[in-house]
């Protein structure tokens, strides 16, 4: 037995016909072949396979594929831009070796975007209280809250010169 | 390439392996898909200890999906191989019980594999599963190694009365004895440095793949020693020729020792693959909660201390009794660690000159116990550590200064340490190659204030909590291994421990290096460009590493024990010598001049006193590569390849500092910050040093206050799964205050030492030191780990006579 689900992914309309107890992540990982998102425990504790669904941080894990039915879902695939420009998350993380062997650093990378949507200026404890979800092995997480900080910096930078820009053209 | 490429050894460079990690692009095992691939799952036992009677799979061969069930008897396989035994050729009985593929016809603990099921999804197979039914008789369990060893507890294995692996004495029983009797201060202390689960983020996994037509294997698994795993395999498991079989890491998700060892599942998926229709591929993934019963756990010592010195300070003497517990069988190098990389580095440090030590392996039911970050100098550091602040404590001494009283000093060096590593065997030593280790000690107090601790344990009182700090002046033992002192002493893997490396300049002047050494997020594809990049003076842009294929790297041992910065990487500067050598060659040939005239510069190579007489490397390599002009005797291509044996281990060492506030009322710890002055010699790239300190640090950290793997008396692990097994999260850890001293190992060209484990094996000790110091105005005087809330709780309350 088998449901269809239609669904919007990294910009790109997706659907497909899944199992109800297919989690999301087995769709991302398996049917869509987007294999950035990764698992990395059984209990909805390490959040190695975070995604944002229509925009908030969910482990991917713990949805059904079924779930997201309708919803607009990014991964790790989807954060750069179609030129290949990385995000400014993705650029920190390398300037600030905020990964080692890279196996959280998708999730991770995830749920600093949906930190920085709700807070474009955490403080350190924000940061670290915001990826308590997310666990890391092997960084200690000392350059992973540098690369968010830095991160977090580039994009209220980014977010001002073209707000100046519009305010501009509408004066 | 020109001479004024940037010369990028020692530069704290952005690593060349993360674009493809931060963009989603890596390729850990399971992200590999191949055509008709299969899934294999493993029954495993729910009993820590039972005989099994029967197996019965006929109900699971009928489900959907299934292709195949597995049990013990089908697989003609050896037990999995023993490696490292304890004492290595001195006569030690070691009494050996190795896993088997799948048990046949008893289960040691929990977790133990007894059948499996091929199926077509993943979900097919684990539903199969369900549909296995072992008849087992249950037995008595036994958990803890001290109990284990006592009369009447239940006997695992046959061969092994009382459930005694080894046991294992090192260093002068008769020198400490006699030191214990002249001694004007003895302190003793049971302490318990207790299980854990490594837990790299990602879990262990294989696919195997046989091809009918050729006869041979593919293997891909997530691992730290493809070429080692394809030895083992090959000539102690399943009679495959070596050459029959390849072995291919692909990128892999940490490992902190994990994934050095020969597991059962990759013959398993061996077999099942040419089982099921003649070589379909078969992959197996583990759970997490399956690789907390079937992947190695670290540490669990149970350790009786006796320091022995003068009411000055002087520490003259160290007796230890360790029961070390290896889980229900063996894991590969499992006898190896709390022997010779936990007993004979005891003395840490300190000139200790009289050391003495009795290590008993014993089995119990649990899980197998190996090496994890750090593997048996974490315990080794945590003893001494422990030893030196019980027994300041003891005489009214200050812990800073009975250090300094006891260290090495600096001209000692290369130093004979008595517990052992240096005692000869047929003339082979290994030397603590070079310290100064008060620099380090006196920079960490400054920076951590520790002149003011008095005035900072009155302010935090004031707020209702006991402020600690903690020392720990660590030693560790990194480049495992001079290849002679193993063939000698015969502790170690049963076989050399060099390193090799391939380098070939091709004719666009683009270099692959190969290595023989296995990453799991250290950054070497970066590193090794580094030092390959300094070696030959081209970009870091024109060099590619390549490594853990053992198709196209040159045979080598792999990366744990710290030791591919050090022996690896001079593997590659050897490799580089041979090539500016034939370069050089080359170049006195198309300049018509004597090699011994022409001096290399970054990738120039002119002719001395004519500078314009010069050839680039990559000219040279396109002309030596195409072989049109060669001189007489030499061959085509640009492409060498070095084994390196290092003559000697490297040791790194420093000083860290913890400070902790315990609330009084609640129990409840807190690190409030941790400084760390590392000595790890000279640094190829520091910003990857200082991540290798973080995490090691943070692991080391979650060890003392939160981190533990707790059976009950029946052998069920109780803490199974990620909800109940505390790893370090954001919030609890602070920003580590980093600083170094320098002094360069002589041991190699580079001065390196090695780091990956180095945080681990200084910071358990360092934050039991300060939740020790906070509580020792109670009248506390030891407490043992984790220092979770209740366990603190529970301590203050004893102390002040309440309930406990």
């Amino acid at each position: 037995m088998t449901e269809h689900i239609a669904l919007v992914v990294n910009g790109q309309p997706r659907e497909g016909d899944v199992e109800p107890r297919r989690m999301l992540v087995q769709y991302l990982r398996e049917d869509l072949e987007l294999t950035g998102t990764h698992v990395g425990c059984d209990t909805s504790q390490c959040g190695a396979c975070t995604v944002t669904v229509d925009g908030k941080a969910v482990k991917s894990c713990t949805m059904l594929a079924v779930q997201a039915d309708g919803a607009t879902v990014q991964t790790i695939e989807g954060m750069a831009g179609a030129d290949g420009a990385l995000h400014p998350l993705q650029q920190a993380f390398w300037e600030k070796h905020g990964l080692q062997c890279g196996f959280c650093t998708p999730g991770m990378i995830m749920a600093a975007a949906d930190l920085l949507t709700r807070d474009t200026e955490p403080t350190d404890d924000e940061i670290r209280h915001a990826i308590e979800g997310n666990i890391c092995r092997c960084t200690g997480y000392h350059n992973i809250v540098a690369a968010i900080r830095e991160a977090a910096s580039t994009m209220r930078a980014g977010a001002t010169a073209p707000a100046a820009a519009s305010t501009a053209v509408n004066a | 390439m020109a001479t004024d490429v940037q010369d990028v050894l020692g530069e704290s460079i952005k690593r060349v392996e993360d674009p493809r990690f931060i963009t989603g692009h890596g390729r850990y095992l399971d992200d590999i898909k191949l055509t008709g691939m299969t899934h294999l799952a493993i029954l495993r036992s729910p009993y820590a200890h039972a005989n099994i009677k029967s197996i019965d799979t006929s109900a699971a061969k009928s489900m959907p999906g299934v292709l195949a069930v597995i049990v013990g008897a089908d697989i003609p396989y050896n037990p999995l191989p023993m490696a490292w035994p304890a004492g290595g050729s001195s006569g030690i009985v070691n009494n050996v019980n190795m896993p088997r593929v799948l048990a046949t016809d008893s289960v040691k603990w929990t977790g133990e594999g007894v059948a499996a099921v091929v199926a077509e999804t993943p979900e097919q197979a684990i539903d199969a599963l369900e549909a296995i039914q072992v008849d087992y008789e249950p037995l008595p369990a036994v958990i803890d190694a001290e109990k284990a060893t006592q009369p009447g507890a239940p006997q695992l294995h046959e061969n092994a009365p009382n459930n005694v692996v080894f046991t294992w004495p090192v260093g002068d029983k008769d020198g400490t004895e006699a030191a214990f009797k002249d001694a004007e201060v003895i302190v003793k202390q049971r302490i318990v440095n207790h299980r854990l689960i490594p837990n790299p983020m990602e879990v262990r996994g294989d696919i195997g793949l046989y091809n009918p037509g050729t006869e041979e294997y593919t293997v891909w698994m997530s691992s730290q020693t493809p070429h080692i795993q394809r030895l083992l395999l090959t000539a102690f498991v399943t009679g495959i020729p070596e050459h029959k079989v390849r072995v291919i890491a692909p990128d892999v998700g940490g490992a902190f020792g994990t994934k050095i060892f020969c597991y059962a599942d990759m013959a398993l998926v061996m077999f099942a693959s040419k089982l099921v229709g003649g070589g379909r591929p078969v992959k197996w993934v583990e759970s997490r909660r399956e690789s907390y019963g079937s992947t190695i756990h670290g540490r669990d010592h149970i350790t009786y201390i006796e320091i022995a010195g003068k009411k000055d300070g002087e520490v003259t003497g160290l007796r230890v009794k360790t029961f070390a517990n290896l889980g229900g069988r063996l894991s590969t190098i499992g006898p190896g660690i709390p022997t010779t990389l936990y007993a004979r580095v005891l003395s840490g440090c300190y000139k200790i000159p009289n050391v003495y030590a009795e290590v008993t392996g014993v089995y119990t039911n649990t899980t197998f116990v190996d090496a994890y970050r750090g593997a048996g100098r974490p315990e080794a550091t945590y003893v001494v550590e422990r030893a030196m602040d019980l027994f300041a404590n003891e005489i009214g001494m200050d812990r800073a200064a009975i250090r300094r009283k006891n260290f090495i000093p600096p001209d000692a060096f290369p130093y004979d340490n008595p517990s052992g590593l240096g005692t000869a065997v047929n003339g082979e030593k290994i030397y603590i190659d070079s310290g100064n280790y008060e620099p380090a000690l006196n920079k960490a107090l400054i920076a951590a204030d520790y002149d003011d601790l008095a005035k900072a344990k009155a302010e935090a009182k004031s707020r209702g909590k006991l402020l600690g700090m903690g020392l720990s002046t660590y030693i560790e033992v990194c480049g495992v291994a001079p290849s002679k002192w193993i063939g000698a002493v015969g502790e170690g893997w049963g076989a050399a421990m060099w390193e090799s490396s391939n380098i070939k300049v091709h004719l666009t002047g683009k270099v692959i290096v190969t290595m023989g050494t296995s990453p799991q997020g250290q950054g070497h594809e970066t590193t090794y460009s580094q030092v390959i990049a300094h070696e030959l003076g081209v970009p870091m842009d024109d060099i590619v590493v390549q490594h853990s294929d053992t198709q196209g790297t040159p045979f080598g041992y792999g990366s744990y024990g710290s030791r591919t910065s050090s022996v690896g990487s001079t593997a590659a500067i050897k490799a580089a010598d041979k090539i500016r050598d034939k370069a050089r060659r080359y170049a006195a040939h198309m300049l018509e001049a004597s090699p011994d005239d022409i001096e290399v510069i970054g990738a120039e190579y002119r002719v001395k006193g004519s500078p314009e007489k010069k050839k680039t490397l990559q000219e040279i390599a396109f002309a030596l590569d195409l072989g049109f002009s060669l001189p007489t005797g030499m061959e085509p291509y640009l492409d060498e390849t070095a084994y390196y044996d290092t003559p000697n281990c490297t040791w790194p060492f420093g000083t860290h500092i913890a400070v902790v506030e315990i609330d009084e009322e609640t129990g409840d710890t807190d690190l409030i910050r941790y400084l760390a002055v590392d000595d790890v010699g000279k640094k190829i790239n520091p910003m990857i040093v200082d991540g290798q300190l973080h995490g090691g640090i943070a692991q080391g950290v979650g060890q003392a206050l939160w981190e533990q793997a707790v059976y009950s008396d029946e052998g069920q692990l109780l803490s199974g799964s990620m909800m109940d097994y505390a790893l370090p999260r954001a919030s609890w850890l602070p920003s580590f205050e980093l600083d170094e001293t320098v002094t360069p190992s002589p041991v190699n060209p580079l001065g390196v030492k090695g780091v990956g484990e180095a945080g681990a094996i200084a910071s358990t000790a360092a934050v039991a030191s300060a939740v020790n110091d906070a509580l020792a105005p109670l009248g506390i005087r030891h407490l043992d780990m984790p220092y979770t809330a209740q366990t603190v709780w529970r301590a203050i309350q004893s102390a002040k006579g309440g309930p406990a």
